[in-house]
């Protein structure tokens, strides 16, 4: 008896394809021709993979269907989060190719992760079943742990590759369990249901109301499990620790993108799937939001190492796209898209500063090592002082305009009181930026440096263009919102 | 007494024995080897149940490979000695026999609310009208070729994430020197130093 | 009896029977390979083996077997007890479990009852097979570790990568065949390679050709024919995972005084030695069943059920014997030799195999189609075989010369 062979289309993966066939290729090229001086044509083709990723993503935009026995949504959302990821990578690989020519440390392996782990992102916003969801969040975090190790020279990098892999396997333990709950608590796992089986909320549905407990079970699971991925309180331990480590470029992209590609798995499960039972659903997100904005926030206080601090803003943060994700609705998840991009792109401009200014080996990243450096190096003094800002939060900044739709959204859906909480640690968050800003300003240069490291080509472009973005973003928001807004019309697909 | 009610209750005694006897084992390889009974139990539980691929796969990759090179480990770094019981997390035994009580309850509830669904959703008879047509390979093959194409095909993504992580872990900074690595024999050149 | 036989279960009492007949066979099987290793080998180095124990002596190793069974059961102080026991054990009975699933007869019906001739007819077969040889493992790497002393803990290290590293490429070399049989049950592997091979039509329509294509009447349809690669990587793969020279380094008498059996003696050393001729038996068996049609051959009127038994057991004789050949010709290989043959070259040529193998067997790729595989194929074989691979050469001949260089070198 022959098999029946579904229907086999692609576009919903198209831009993951072009990933791990040019990751592949890339490190085939890299093994035939062996160590050469100048490695140039590994990050070019990088880019070449990433850009092809973008074309199929944009194609794919307008569409909205399932795909592959309904493993895979294509619609706008997963489109919009493809190409901000695909942007997030090719900032990545440009600031890589930089940090890794002054560390002399160049191998094919590292845009080949790169690629791979942008790849398992992008599946992530597509995936419409829990088990592509877990096998993309393993896919990209196997490529991360291995990146944050990158530095084999650093006992530091080793110990928080460690540390990240250790309570990273932990917590996609939770999210597998999470994943049984769910096929026990109603037999099936996929996100939409479709011709080629039931979903879960159909499911549920049909068995009735009884196993409303398991199911609860098996949420608060999925959320531990992501929540680890986007750095959510309390499972938000291995954020410094991993962020301090991790070579500066790889922390910029953990930022952005695990993040993105954490919440837009969150988004779809939780403000899609689960809509029906968002009154369920909704006391844990509330509780796990304000304790991360609180924490994220006060703790970063404290922090005297750069990395550190912006970890726990970036743990903040978090908490900040949760108030959007909690309100459910349309502006909420166009708010949080809008949020994570800018987001994204704000922060890799911040470590592409932190990169430079390190300097060989990864070493000077602590507050004293900022000191006076507007009267050192001005322009980077200046746009890591934009990037701040907006992380902060000031108007003219995107980071403004974000924080502003995402606590409308709330309010909207009559959680002001969220937004409340929200705008109290955003002026806490304050605090912090600025102490940054009043060391590079205001504090005299404590010693000269013995070798001073210049910012490359790539990273100055880097630089230059999130800063632009984040000026730009700022002031003429409307077409970016506009086209969150327009992901979000067939979001909910089937 | 028909026959798989008894070799039900000696897989039952063997599997819950050895990963009783694996928790109080001192010795590392001893752990090991209970494990290993107890991956082995899991096979004829397995077959018992008519999934006889899972039941060789279990056999194959657990028993057969993870096992074998969990004691290859524990034999190169001599490991089979007893770890200094010195913890650094206080209370943390009462809170693991906490936690371990509510794993069990959770457990319970599960397999509560399993046997439910397994009367109304007909696991097992749906399992032996596969197995009779068109056979336990060959329904898992269809499957996993049709339906699951996409994880099926994401998994080797992943395997390969994983071997080229462990590539670049694993690889030595620098120290490559040109001979050993012309001709890919370092392994014994490191005995023969030894 | 008969009431017992009804309470019991006719298929019950036909299991036991199969189980039964089926150990003291290859307990047998056993001393005559024992026998006939030493005769031939014997006759190989000019010598005349063993001779004074029956015809032939042919009741030595029933006489060892007794000697070794009395001998005095001895412990090493610094052995680990339970798991010093259980070592030989574990060696002996995957091995004698691994038989189950090889067909070594035709049907037959005795008392209305049709009986195989085998023990069990898996539906996952081949595969049974391979989890029983990743099970060997642990008699060896614990014989080694509980012996409680160095040689056998080397020796247990190297065969523990050695039979994984192998057991990768005897899987893969099997795959293929499950691809081409559509089965993965060794009676429907050898049921597929019953009668010979007729429809050949590659040759129709050219004068002579035609005509010599006919001779493909009288050959066997044995996957051999079309899976030597598979049978090659198979093979290698199969005669490593039997711990026998070339690929002995468990035991490696040279270096690590017998290595993981070293501080074995008596009965228990028997069972590792009886555990070892089984597998050479187990893997022979699998070759013939998998590649050579199994029992399948000639058979006559005369005693029916007789030829299969016959056909079958000659044919594993064959492989046993050149088992006990290799032994005799090749010397041992060096450690990194043995790692550098099992992944870079069987692993990516079994891989190599299952692909052209599946293009191959594709339905609607037309004949030009499979005959460019395979002639590329054929020219990709013989550019190795011609350009000649200088480390596989290596691996198989003698190493004096480059064993000094490599000794002065660690010395410097």
């Amino acid at each position: 008896m022959p098999l029946d062979i579904p229907a086999v289309r692609l576009t919903g993966i198209a831009p993951e394809i072009a990933l791990c066939a040019t990751a592949l290729l890339l490190l085939v090229i890299d093994a035939v021709l062996g160590e050469r001086r100048n490695r140039w044509y590994l990050p070019a083709l990088a880019s070449i993979g990433l850009g092809l990723s973008i074309y199929f993503a944009t194609e794919a935009w307008g569409t909205t269907r399932l795909e592959l026995s309904g493993m895979v949504a294509v619609d706008g959302f997963a489109s919009f989060v493809k190409i901000t990821l695909a942007v997030f990578g090719l900032l990545t690989v440009w600031l890589g190719r930089d940090f890794l020519v002054r560390e002399r440390a160049e191998e094919g392996e590292f845009y080949g992760l790169v690629l791979f782990a942008v790849a398992g992102m992008m599946l992530m916003a597509g995936a419409a079943d829990l088990i592509v969801v877990f096998l993309a969040l393993e896919t990209f975090s196997l490529a991360l742990y291995v990146l944050v190790g990158f530095r084999r020279r650093s006992l530091l990098s080793q110990e928080s590759s460690m540390k990240y892999f250790l309570l990273g396997s932990f917590s996609t333990a939770f999210f597998l369990l999470g994943i049984a709950f769910v096929y026990g608590a109603v037999g099936s796992t996929n996100l939409y249901g479709g011709e080629d089986g039931p979903g879960i909320v159909s499911s549920f549905m049909a068995t009735g109301a009884s196993d409303v407990g398991l199911l609860i079970l098996a949420m608060g699971l999925l959320i531990v499990g992501l929540g680890f991925k986007v750095a959510a309180v309390p499972f938000h331990m291995w954020t410094p620790d991993a962020y301090q480590g991790a070579p500066s470029p790889v922390t910029g992209f953990m930022a952005a993108g695990s993040k993105i590609a954490g919440f837009a798995a969150l988004l779809r499960l939780l403000d899609v799937t689960l809509y029906p039972l968002r009154e369920d659903w909704r006391p844990l997100v509330i509780g796990v939001a304000v304790l991360t904005m609180v924490v994220g926030s006060v703790l970063a206080v404290v922090q005297e190492d750069v990395k550190r601090l912006l970890a726990y803003s970036s743990i903040a943060h978090a908490g900040f796209v949760f108030t959007g994700l909690i309100a459910a609705n349309d502006r909420g998840v166009s708010g949080s898209l809008f949020y994570l991009a800018t987001y994204g792109i704000t922060v890799l401009g911040a470590f592409a500063v932190v990169a430079v200014l390190s300097g060989r080996d990864d070493e000077k990243v602590t507050l004293r090592d900022y000191r006076g450096l507007f009267y050192d190096r001005p322009l980077l003094a200046g746009a890591l002082t934009l990037f701040l800002l907006s992380l902060a939060g000031v108007p003219v900044t995107s980071g403004f305009v974000a924080k502003l739709v995402v606590f409308g959204a709330a309010i909207q859906e009559g959680y002001w009181w969220l937004a409340v909480v929200g705008m109290v640690t955003s002026a806490i968050a304050a605090f912090f930026y600025l102490k940054v800003l009043v060391v590079m300003y205001m504090q005299e240069k404590e010693t000269e440096d013995a070798e001073r490291v210049r910012s490359g080509p790539l990273s100055t472009g880097v630089i230059g263009l999130a800063a632009l973005a984040t000026i730009v973003l700022g002031l003429y928001w409307g077409p970016l919102i506009d086209v969150a807004e327009r992901a979000t019309l067939f979001f909910a697909g089937g | 007494m028909s026959i798989d009610v008894a070799v039900f209750g000696v897989m039952f005694v063997v599997v819950l024995g050895s990963s009783i006897a694996m928790l109080f084992a001192r010795n590392a390889v001893h752990v090991a080897l209970f494990l290993v009974v107890t991956q082995i139990g899991l096979a004829v539980a397995f077959l018992l149940e008519g999934a006889y691929f899972i039941a060789a796969i279990q056999i194959i990759v657990y028993a057969g490979a993870i096992m074998v090179l969990f004691l290859f480990v524990i034999m190169l770094l001599g490991v089979d000695r007893r770890e200094a019981l010195n913890e650094p997390l206080r209370g943390q035994r009462p809170l693991a026999v906490g936690l371990a009580a509510l794993l069990a309850a959770e457990v319970l509830y599960v397999a509560y609310k399993g046997s439910d669904l397994i009367t109304t959703g007909g696991g097992s008879q749906a399992l032996q009208d596969l197995n009779a047509d068109p056979g336990n390979v060959k329904a898992l093959a269809r499957v996993v070729f049709s339906r699951y194409l996409l994880p099926f095909e994401v998994t080797s993504i992943l395997l390969v994430v994983a071997v080229v992580g462990v590539m670049v872990l694993a690889r030595q900074m620098s120290a490559i020197s040109p001979v050993s690595a012309r001709s890919g024999s370092s392994v014994a050149d490191k005995e023969e130093a030894a | 009896m008969s009431g017992l036989i009804d309470a019991i279960g006719p298929a019950v009492i036909i299991a036991l029977v199969k189980v039964l007949v089926t150990f003291v066979m290859l307990l047998g099987i056993t001393l005559l390979v024992v026998w006939a290793e030493r005769k031939i080998i014997a006759d190989m180095q000019s010598r005349v083996g063993p001779n004074r124990w029956g015809p032939f002596g042919l009741l030595q190793t029933l006489a060892d077997g007794i000697k070794l069974f009395f001998k005095e059961d001895f412990r090493p102080r610094t052995a680990d007890r339970w798991t010093y026991a259980i070592a030989p054990i574990a060696t002996m009975v995957p091995a004698f479990l691994a038989f189950a699933v090889v067909p070594f007869g035709n049907e037959v019906t005795i008392a209305g009852h049709p009986i195989n001739f085998i023990v069990s007819d898996l539906n996952i077969g081949i595969l049974y097979f391979l989890a029983m040889g990743s099970l060997g493992v642990y008699g060896i790497v614990l014989a080694g570790w509980a012996s409680g002393s160095k040689y056998p803990l080397l020796g247990a290290i190297r065969s523990s990568a050695q039979l994984i590293s192998y057991e990768i490429a005897l899987g893969l070399s099997l795959v293929p065949i499950a691809l081409v049989a559509h089965s993965l049950s060794t009676l429907d592997i050898v049921g597929a390679q019953a009668g010979t091979i007729r429809n050949v039509t590659f040759f129709d329509g050219i004068p002579v050709l035609e005509q010599v294509a006919n001779i493909f009447r009288y050959v066997p349809n044995w996957y051999i024919w079309s899976q030597w690669p598979a049978f090659a990587i198979f093979l290698v793969a199969g005669i490593a995972e039997t711990n026998r020279p070339p690929f002995d380094l468990p035991e490696a008498e040279t270096e690590l005084v017998q290595g993981f059996s070293t501080e074995y003696g008596g009965i228990r050393f028997a069972m590792f030695y009886l555990g070892e001729y089984i597998h050479v038996v187990v893997i022979s068996a699998m070759a013939v069943t998998l590649f050579f049609g199994g029992w399948s051959g000639p058979g006559f009127d005369f005693l029916p059920w007789l030829w299969p038994l016959f056909w079958f057991f000659f044919k594993t004789a064959l492989f046993v014997y050149l088992f006990v050949w290799l032994r005799a010709t090749l010397p041992r290989l060096r450690y990194d030799r043995l790692m550098w043959l099992g992944w870079k070259r069987l692993i990516p040529a079994a891989l190599l195999w299952i692909m052209v193998t599946a293009v191959v067997n594709t339905e609607g790729v037309s004949r030009n189609v499979r005959l460019g595989v395979f002639a590329a194929l054929f020219l990709l074989v013989l550019a190795v075989v011609l350009r000649g691979d200088p480390r596989l050469k290596e691996a198989v001949t003698p190493q004096r010369r480059r064993t000094q260089g490599r000794l002065s070198r660690g010395a410097a």
